[in-house]
């Protein structure tokens, strides 16, 4: 095994040259993009079929969900990958100052969804509009309203796992960048991040019609 | 069409047993020539052409265009033909005569429950008129089952939030098995019921038996059969062994304690209740899965059943 | 006399710290062959016992309760912890970089994770079994899976978590095979084991999700109550078969084509022959992963969906039959003329094609929608998945473990043993499944815990059948396991094959390879090449 100089430290030892690293690393983080958006598929296709079965129902209890703090959300959401992508593209430029504070941004606009998020679960918790069988709201006209809060909660709250994976992951990025693990040449942990920090963002773009304003 | 099954398929008892056994039949004759085809070429070649010595370079032939759409084509057009001739007999499968009898089955763990046109029913055994199309209309009360009568071959699974329906028309006087097809938990494979098909002339003499009630026997007596006919003994013995539910031996007269933890003792009301309410108050260690006889039987029955419990002192 | 390579990845680094800490995809491949061998043990116990149980109506050795957990653990083990990662995670983990002349697998982290998440899964799965265990059967059918008792929470995360170890080892692969092939490997020089991992790999990362997701809800309906899948609450049953099915009936495309992928190599090495038809047996792969996605409705044709849909999936599913045909056909091909020795491996390619056979021709009475109605969960039914999985995977998993066993440990087992084992493998298999078949066609529903005295003589034949296999199965790993420390040293060729695999020692060192691999000839160049045993 040669271990010549042109190896650079961040060049694992079954590659041959960076560009086949890097090229890797973005099919393999499309791939599990692809799975996670499959994964999101199977309840879109749920909430589809008890749609198109209870339109009514669905109608009526989507009136309940809050457009108002549901559409802050998108916009929070929306800057959120603004932010995490000029912290990329401050890394390609050697800011490694500039990248640190976009992330934080970052880090801070997912909270504030987290944070919307919360009120909005409370004050569902506190009408009781619950998912499933714990569901004790009376207000909604149609059968079983039950299973338009089960699919909202199941949607939403997966969405929000994923939100705090991100999260997770962020701070990961953010600890290695303030550790010099990054430079112009190699960055491709932090692309792979806006990857799927990106996604994070679209499901919640889809998410957001088909409840708050569809039902 | 033979109507007598084949050397591997059970008897045909109904009109479309027949047509689906030459079905069969016609898929195995073709199976059992490509087996021979593909097993026979390969030990043929496996023997003409084993390794002599060192070896040596071979042929490289990869590939012959007439072999390959002959074995793209030929296929292709029998299992097209397979797909033709089963879905024709599906479909007529699947279409309920207009002058059928229809026949509403009840299946729940573990018993099947039959109610007839004039408001006759009973439990595991269907009693059916020969030469006569018949409609089941199947529902379940709780889990999935499967409707299955091998010697008709039809099957239909019996869901608990909808109906389906199977139908068929016997072909000959005599007792056919029904099974549980979809697995339903401990009972399913006691799940057993069975088609009684009997002469139009039986058929009517029974649907007017079924409203008398039997005055003539002793309620004891009258007890132990109807223990069998409505399938108490599914889920209850009366030798102490344990099943399903509690056994029945020396029941009668004894304490016993409920999944509350509260007492009872087993009199006459506490029986009555059980067979009208099961799900009231269920002995401890027991799953409430029994099904309400609320309808399903008369007060004399009731009465009998309780005198046949009477009876299987320790 | 060949002797073992001094320096190699077994022997390079030693204590168990360096096996559980270790990147290196041939030493996550054994220690998923550990973990699959293991499942495949505890599976086959269950089922044994389960036909020791059925020799005789009524009860034999287990109550009705006991008997449902049992077969609901032989199914889940064998399926969601030997089967489907069997052929892959194990053999193709530790095959994959070797036939393309890497030096591993484009995500060695990743890949020890997945090593991780299954071992999980598997542990998650044992504590179910102590915690109540399960008894609504692999298939989890609501709503009897949301009513019943026993740890049905812990199982559906099991194999929720275990999902997760499939999708990552098929990611893996796909971007392994799409960049890290070696210089002069293009796609149609691949060998096409390779070829069939990568269609394997393509049905796991799009159907596995769906999987997830499903179980997902089937926790959720138990746990919260959500109405989904309760007829009682709204929901439909139904939808969870179509979800389960969605993902379940692509998932036995994960299981048979790196099986396929196995024979295709097994019947060229051992031929010394070209392969017959390359490009149609790698092309009817993709055939066949894309048709398993639209076939599931072909479980239900008995649940009450309509006429349409079940014309249809019938049809679609004839088509799958097509390029398995063109795989079988294009296999008799290369016998044609080859130089044909009959060492184990080929022992068990033959079988695989005897016993493929019948698997595949039985599948055309079950797509067959009106002898389906009477075939449908019966025990012909039964039989014919084993055929297909059994006598399909699991016997072509044997021919490759037999075929790489040399590479994996660098020593030989002994011909004699293993041929007499392959012999029992497959007399028991056929009894005790033919049986399964006659009994089924009578009507014999699966599932049963007893049965009628008319199906006792087919059920006694098939519990004697489950013995001789038991027995096969015992002789194999006595054989096995004696080799690996006394075998005699393989060489690193000891087939005379031509794919990159045999061109390292056995074992091969921790790099796999002396220096850069580059292609020189193609995986089946038996035409122009006479390979070196060695």
């Amino acid at each position: 095994m040669s271990h010549s100089k042109d190896r650079p430290s961040y060049l694992a030892h079954h590659f041959s040259d960076p560009a086949q690293q890097s090229d890797s690393a973005k099919l393999g983080m499309w791939i599990f993009i692809l799975t996670e958006i499959l994964l999101f598929g199977g309840l879109f296709v749920a909430y589809s079929i008890f749609r198109a079965w209870n339109p009514d129902m669905f109608y009526n209890a989507h009136k309940f969900l809050d457009v108002k703090m549901g559409g802050i959300n998108t916009v929070v959401l929306i800057t959120s990958s603004v932010t995490m992508a000029l912290s990329i593209r401050s890394m390609q430029l050697g800011r490694k100052k500039q990248t640190i504070g976009f992330l934080v941004a970052t880090l801070l606009f997912a909270a504030v969804f987290l944070v919307i998020k919360y009120l909005e679960y409370s004050h569902k918790f506190h009408l009781g509009q619950l998912p499933g069988k714990f569901y004790t709201f009376t207000g909604v006209k149609g059968n079983n309203p039950h299973i338009f809060f089960s699919i909202y909660f199941v949607m939403t709250g997966l969405h929000g796992v994923h939100v705090i994976a991100g999260m997770t992951v962020i701070v990961m990025m953010l600890v290695r960048t303030m550790r010099n693990r990054f430079s112009s040449e190699y960055y491709t942990p932090l692309e792979m991040t806006g990857l799927y920090w990106h996604l994070v963002d679209l499901i919640w773009i889809y998410l957001f019609p088909l409840l708050y304003l569809i039902g | 069409m033979d109507t007598t099954g084949t050397l591997l398929m059970p008897p045909a008892g109904s009109t479309i047993a027949g047509e689906v056994d030459a079905i069969f039949n016609l898929i195995l004759y073709v199976s059992i020539f490509f087996f021979i085809l593909i097993v026979g070429l390969a030990a043929f070649f496996v023997f003409k052409y084993r390794r002599r010595g060192e070896p040596g370079l071979t042929s490289g032939v990869d590939h012959n265009i007439k072999l390959e759409l002959l074995w793209t084509i030929v296929p292709s057009i029998i299992v097209v033909m397979f797909f033709v001739v089963g879905f024709r007999l599906f479909l007529k499968m699947n279409i309920v005569p207009a002058n059928a009898i229809e026949i509403k089955v009840t299946a729940q763990r573990w018993m099947w429950t039959f109610d007839y046109p004039d408001g006759a029913n009973s439990v595991n055994t269907m009693v059916v008129p020969v030469n006569q199309p018949v409609k089941a209309l199947l529902s379940s009360t709780d889990v999935i089952h499967s409707f299955f009568v091998p010697d008709f071959r039809i099957k239909m699974d019996v869901l608990p939030n909808r109906y389906t329906v199977a139908w068929f028309e016997a072909v000959r006087i005599g007792e056919y098995n029904l099974f549980c097809a979809e697995y339903c938990g401990k009972g399913h494979s006691e799940m057993l019921g069975k088609i009684k098909v009997v002469s139009e002339d039986d058929y009517k003499e029974w649907l007017e038996e079924s409203f008398k009630v039997d005055e003539s026997m002793p309620l004891e007596e009258y007890g132990e059969s109807l223990y069998r006919s409505r399938a108490c003994n599914t889920c209850h013995t009366t030798d102490g062994s344990g099943s399903v539910g509690p056994t029945f031996k020396g029941i009668y007269g004894h304490q016993v304690i409920l999944s509350d933890l509260k007492t009872v003792t087993v009199d006459e009301n506490y029986i009555r209740e059980s067979i009208l309410d099961p799900r009231a108050k269920v002995v401890a260690g027991f799953q409430p899965v029994m099904p309400t006889y609320q309808g399903r039987l008369r007060d004399r029955e009731i009465d009998a059943l309780i005198a046949y419990l009477k009876s299987l002192k320790e | 006399m060949s002797s073992m390579p001094e320096k190699n990845y077994l022997t390079e680094k030693r204590g168990l710290k360096s096996w559980l800490l270790t990147l290196d995809h041939k030493r996550i491949g054994v220690m998923y062959l550990i973990g699959i061998s293991i499942s495949f043990a505890l599976g086959g116990i269950f089922a044994l016992l389960i036909r020791l149980e059925l020799l005789n109506p009524g009860r034999d050795i287990v109550g009705a309760q006991t008997y449902n957990q049992l077969f609901t653990l032989h199914g889940a083990v064998m399926i969601f912890l030997f089967i489907i990662p069997g052929i892959p995670a194990a053999l193709g983990n530790f095959v994959l970089p070797l036939m393309l002349g890497a030096k591993d697998v484009a995500f060695p982290r990743l890949n020890l994770a997945s090593w991780y998440i299954y071992v999980f899964g598997a542990l998650l799965a044992v504590v179910s079994i102590f915690t109540g265990s399960v008894d609504t059967g692999w298939t989890f059918y609501t709503p009897y899976s949301t009513q019943t008792s026993g740890a049905v929470v812990t199982m559906t995360l099991a194999a929720f978590i275990l999902g997760f170890s499939s999708i990552f080892t098929g990611l893996n692969f796909i971007v392994t095979i799409h960049k890290l092939r070696a210089p002069g490997m293009t796609w149609f020089k691949m060998p096409l084991f390779v070829w069939s991992l990568y269609a394997t790999a393509i049905i796991q990362v799009l159907a596995t999700p769906v999987l997830g997701i499903t179980l997902v809800l089937l926790i959720l309906e138990r746990v919260l109550g959500m109405g989904i899948f309760d007829p009682a609450m709204g929901g439909d049953p139904v939808l969870f078969q179509h979800f389960f099915w969605f993902y379940s009936h692509p998932a036995v495309y994960i299981m048979i084509l790196p099986a396929m992928g196995i024979i295709s190599e097994l019947i060229s090495t051992f031929s010394h022959k070209r392969i017959f038809g390359y490009r149609a047996i790698a092309f009817s792969s993709f055939g066949i992963a894309f048709i398993s996605f639209l076939v599931w409705g072909h479980h239900m044709f008995t649940s009450g969906q309509s006429e349409l849909a079940s014309m249809i999936f019938s049809f679609l599913t004839f088509f799958v039959a097509i390029p398995s045909g063109i795989k079988v056909f294009n296999w008799l091909a290369t016998l044609y003329k080859g130089s044909i020795s009959l060492d184990t491996p080929m022992l068990y390619a033959l079988s695989f094609l005897f016993l493929f056979a019948i698997g595949g021709l039985t599948g055309m009475f079950l797509a067959t929608t009106a002898t389906d109605i009477h075939l449908h969960d019966t025990y012909f039914v039964v039989a014919h998945f084993h055929y297909v999985m059994f006598g399909g995977t699991v016997i072509a998993f044997l021919g490759g473990l037999h075929f790489w066993w040399p590479k994996i440990w660098g020593r030989m087992y002994n011909e004699n043993w293993a041929k007499i084992s392959a012999l029992l493998v497959f007399v028991g298999f056929n009894v005790t499944f033919i049986s399964q078949f006659i009994m089924g066609i009578k009507g014999m529903p699966r599932r049963y815990y007893t049965y009628l005295d008319q199906y006792h003589r087919m059920h006694g034949f098939s519990t004697i059948g489950s013995w001789i296999m038991g027995l096969g199965f015992f002789i194999m790993v006595v054989y096995l396991v004696h080799s690996i420390y006394k075998g005699r040293p393989a060489g690193s060729n000891p087939w005379g094959s031509l794919t990159m695999e045999w061109e390292t020692t056995s074992p091969p060192p921790t790099e796999n390879f002396a220096g850069d691999m580059k292609l020189t000839h193609g995986p089946y160049d038996y035409d122009k090449i006479v390979p070196r045993t060695d």
